[in-house]
């Protein structure tokens, strides 16, 4: 937990550039893909919207096979998660497992669904007098347009502004920070929509009754400064402050970002929320301000679609279920040695099995690399304990100590050398001299804590179990032991005054038999 | 049309370096060390780095065979080469060619390979191979050289090849007319015959702060090391332990007796300090991994070391130092874990 003096601090946050352990200097390659002004790619034949795109669970499909959809319409739901709205106006052809474009790979149900070109909305309901709106009012608003952080990890917005809300949150931090290389749609949005993401900013900022808005973007981003300081919205509004920070790799994470404006820690296992801050990509931030004010639900985002496998490289503003091979295909295809398609970054992304996949809420880039950038898979070798990894690691940790405790699974020290902090940002596997995966162990490790947690869980539901059938079974024959000595000693009882009752009548009979003694006594008396 | 794509984990990027390459640059900063040595003690130590290589590159082999290995990858990430180089710049540059092979034989097969190979071992190979040889073999082991610009007979290429196979001397006299104490046994044997410091300084082996010829290699070692430094392939805290710990240390001794005690930067350029601190201690699998465990393990190589040279029994302590301090590694690594953000 968060001391008040650490509060304090945070207020200061962008007042000064703090530094964060570690990090890496990487080539950006940003610039390929930000020649063109973005635009959107035309309608595919088909549409395939996966059913689970945030953090959560799977949504519930609220339409069926054969129904017509209008552009905006909701067709999955999901409590506590956000919604899911149809991206164009057609024809549901299908619910069915396709590939969804997630990290684990696998299919899930996804709603197919062929567009009719009339682009037809379903009636939006803006809060126009948002100014004037309650803070629960904008949260459902914000809930039911579907909003899900767009930076890459897709956490639904209004649990985020709920928890904001609920805590004393002063400052709301924008995090146009793409640290990643290659990736660039945060950086064309800011450059082409700055007046969306200052207003989506005061939304958010009434949601949490927050004072201040940094935005935050990397020091390189030069014209998107003067995009953002020179917009119509940025001279109405106070309290919002650009702030440049120096681009190192992983900066744009969340913690990193935290302590780079503020100097200070996010506590383990706690949130940014503890310091009294809320983090928002400043793409959520344009589509706040889009379902607020125009009541526009969440179908699109801006995708970077890059790398050297690709032709032409650019950003799109993509619907949802887009398949990723229309993009390409919009782009001039595939160039001759694309080796591997990548969802995101070269360095958190994950790979595509196929260009079937879709665009997703959680798609901020498509990366197809060449031979060259992905380079031959090298032989693993031996760790030779070179520190490299901890000096790099942003959280701190001790990756080869790590690494040796999770392949001879040493849990408890696992545990207590902090793997569960580890942001899975790569560093340490890109710096390691003997090409140790160590991000793939890091993620099985954390995998096989879950599991065991959840077994122990298990075990201690079972031990319980056990232990009050026990007791119950020990009370069910304590009472009826105690019912037993109840009824005998109402036995015993009984007998008791049975046995009076008898010796009574044995007094009584006793007496009648000497009574005609006396009397013959008395005879005899008399005689 | 769709396209199907060979899938692999994250970060899609060519790793930034291999284990060869931060050994081969360890070897290129040895080569300034090396070539000073060459420069004031003759060709020698060339002849023991290419025997100390050959036996270390067979011992490998063999015992990468034997534990069904791939061969390739592991000869050629230069760990052993680096190995062999450590230690035949710790060994007289006239040493019999068998030594190499012993000492070969101790540090590929039974310190690194039964300890499990490349980043299993506990112990620093080259150390341990210097520490079998010196006890098991103490006149071989002394027999150093006298700078060549002190020396009354200085060998050649040919005539040295003909002393490290042979064992025999080509030039009259014989080994005593090539042979002489190290400074630092100059020191140990005049201090504990009660002569005093300034004057056993006086003798020609001592130059400005350590032994003539040794302090300039140290220097070149040294240069080396930063190298090393800059590239990241070694980190500050274990070089700066070490010589800060045997400067601090040295001191106030020397400042209550500078009679009886070198002053301190005679120690740091004296033997093999300078050496270890930079490529012997900063072996990053048999020493620690957090920043404070470094500095620790440092130091504590710095002070035995100087325990071993004022009371122990041999002239230098450095190797023990290291080996000794090997042993406390993971404990040291125990309780010196980092803080981990947050917490």
């Amino acid at each position: 937990m968060a001391s008040s003096r650490q509060i304090e601090l945070a207020r200061e946050a962008g007042k000064r550039i703090h530094h964060f352990h570690g990090g890496l200097r990487l080539r950006h390659n940003k610039k390929i893909s930000c020649l063109d002004p973005v635009e959107r790619p035309p309608l595919p034949e088909v549409l395939v919207v996966p059913l689970l795109q945030h953090a959560g669970d799977i949504a519930d499909p609220l339409v069926h096979a054969g129904d017509t959809v209008l552009k905006g319409q909701p067709i999955g739901q999901c409590q506590p998660c956000a919604a899911i709205h149809s991206p164009v106006s057609g024809l549901v052809e299908a619910i069915e497992d396709r590939p969804m474009s997630h990290p684990s790979g696998q299919k899930g149900p996804c709603v197919v669904i062929r567009p009719n070109g009339k682009e037809q909305w379903i009636e939006l309901k803006p809060l126009s007098n948002w100014l004037d709106a309650n803070p629960d009012s904008l949260i459902t608003q914000i809930q039911s347009c579907g909003l899900a952080g767009l930076g890459g990890a897709v956490f639904p917005t209004h649990t985020k502004m709920r928890d904001g809300r609920d805590r004393e949150t002063h400052t709301l931090i924008l995090n146009g920070v793409e640290c990643e290389p290659y990736i660039s749609c945060d950086e064309m949005l800011m450059r082409e929509q700055p007046d969306k993401i200052i207003l989506g900013a005061r939304v958010l900022r009434r949601v949490l009754g927050a004072e201040h808005v940094i935005i935050a973007i990397e020091d390189q981003m030069g014209s998107v400064q003067r995009s953002l300081t020179g917009s119509a919205e940025f001279a109405e509004s106070e309290n919002i402050s650009v702030v440049k920070v120096p681009k190192i790799y992983p900066e744009g994470g969340e913690r990193q970002l935290v302590q780079v404006l503020t100097g200070l820690e996010v506590p383990a296992g706690g949130r940014p929320s503890d310091l009294g801050l809320i983090c928002q990509n400043v793409a959520t931030a344009a589509a706040v301000a889009e379902a607020v004010t125009e009541g526009k639900p969440l179908i699109e985002r801006y995708i970077t679609v890059t790398g050297n496998g690709i032709s032409h490289p650019r950003n799109y503003l993509a619907l949802f279920g887009t398949p990723v091979s229309h993009l390409v295909d919009c782009c001039g295809g595939y160039t001759g040695d694309v080796a591997r398609l990548v969802v995101g970054g070269p360095m958190m992304g994950y790979p595509l099995e196929s260009d079937k996949a879709p665009v997703v809420k959680a798609s901020n880039c498509l990366l197809a690399l060449s031979h060259q950038d992905i380079a031959e898979p090298q032989p693993e070798m031996p760790c030779i304990r070179c520190g490299e990894c901890a000096r790099v690691c942003p959280a701190m940790l001790l990756p080869q100590q790590l690494h040796l405790q999770i392949r001879n699974e040493l849990w408890k020290p696992v545990e207590e050398y902090g793997l569960s902090e580890c942001i899975e940002c790569g560093c340490c596997d890109f710096v390691c001299p003997s090409h140790i995966p160590l991000v793939d162990w890091f993620r099985y490790g954390k995998g096989e804590l879950r599991k065991q947690a959840l077994e122990s869980e298990a075990v201690e539901l079972a031990r319980k179990r056990f232990e009050d059938r026990e007791a119950r079974l020990l009370r069910i024959k304590q009472e009826r032991a105690q019912k037993m000595a109840h009824r005998k000693q109402m036995l015993k009882g009984k007998t008791a005054q049975q046995e009076r009752i008898q010796a009574s009548i044995k007094r009584a009979e006793n007496r009648s038999r000497s009574m005609p003694e006396e009397q013959s006594s008395g005879e005899r008396d008399d005689t | 049309m769709t396209r199907s794509f060979q899938t692999g984990g994250a970060p899609h990027m060519p790793p930034q370096t291999t284990v060869a390459k931060v050994m081969l640059q360890v070897l290129l900063a040895l080569i300034p060390g090396v070539l000073a040595y060459v420069w004031f003690f003759g060709p020698g130590i060339l002849v023991q780095i290419t025997l100390a290589t050959i036996f270390a590159l067979l011992f490998e082999s063999l015992m990468l065979r034997w534990r069904r290995r791939p061969l390739k990858p592991f000869i050629n990430d230069y760990s052993a080469v680096v190995t062999a180089v450590l230690f035949a710049l710790c060994i007289p540059p006239l040493a019999p060619w068998w030594i190499s092979c012993i000492a070969m034989l101790f540090a590929i097969v039974f310190a690194k390979h039964l300890y499990g190979g490349l980043g299993q071992n506990v112990f620093n190979p080259a150390m341990v191979a210097y520490v079998v040889v010196l006890i098991s073999f103490p006149q071989a082991m002394t027999s150093w050289l006298p700078p060549v610009a002190l020396a009354e007979h200085s060998l050649g290429l040919a005539d040295t090849l003909v002393t490290i196979f042979t064992g025999r001397v080509p030039v009259p006299g014989g080994w005593d007319a090539v042979t002489q104490a190290t400074p630092l046994d100059t020191l140990k044997t005049g201090v504990d015959a009660g002569r005093m410091v300034p004057e056993i300084r006086n003798s020609p082996l001592f130059g400005d702060f350590g032994g003539k010829g040794w302090e300039w290699i140290a220097n070149w070692f040294a240069l080396g090391g930063f190298f090393l430094l800059y590239k990241r392939v070694i980190s500050w805290q274990v070089p700066a332990a070490v010589i800060g710990t045997v400067l601090l240390i040295s001191l106030p001794f020397w400042l209550l007796d500078p009679d009886s005690n070198p002053f301190p930067l005679q120690h740091v350029f004296s033997g093999a300090i300078v050496l270890a601190a930079f490529f012997i201690a900063t072996d990053p699998v048999s020493g620690c991994v957090s920043d404070r465990g470094r500095l620790i393990f440092g130091a504590g190589v710095g002070i035995i070391t100087l325990l071993i040279r004022r009371w122990g029994g041999y002239p230098d302590g450095v190797a023990f130092a290291v080996l000794l301090m090997n042993m406390a590694a993971p404990l040291i690594d125990r309780y010196t874990r980092p803080r981990i953000y947050g917490e």
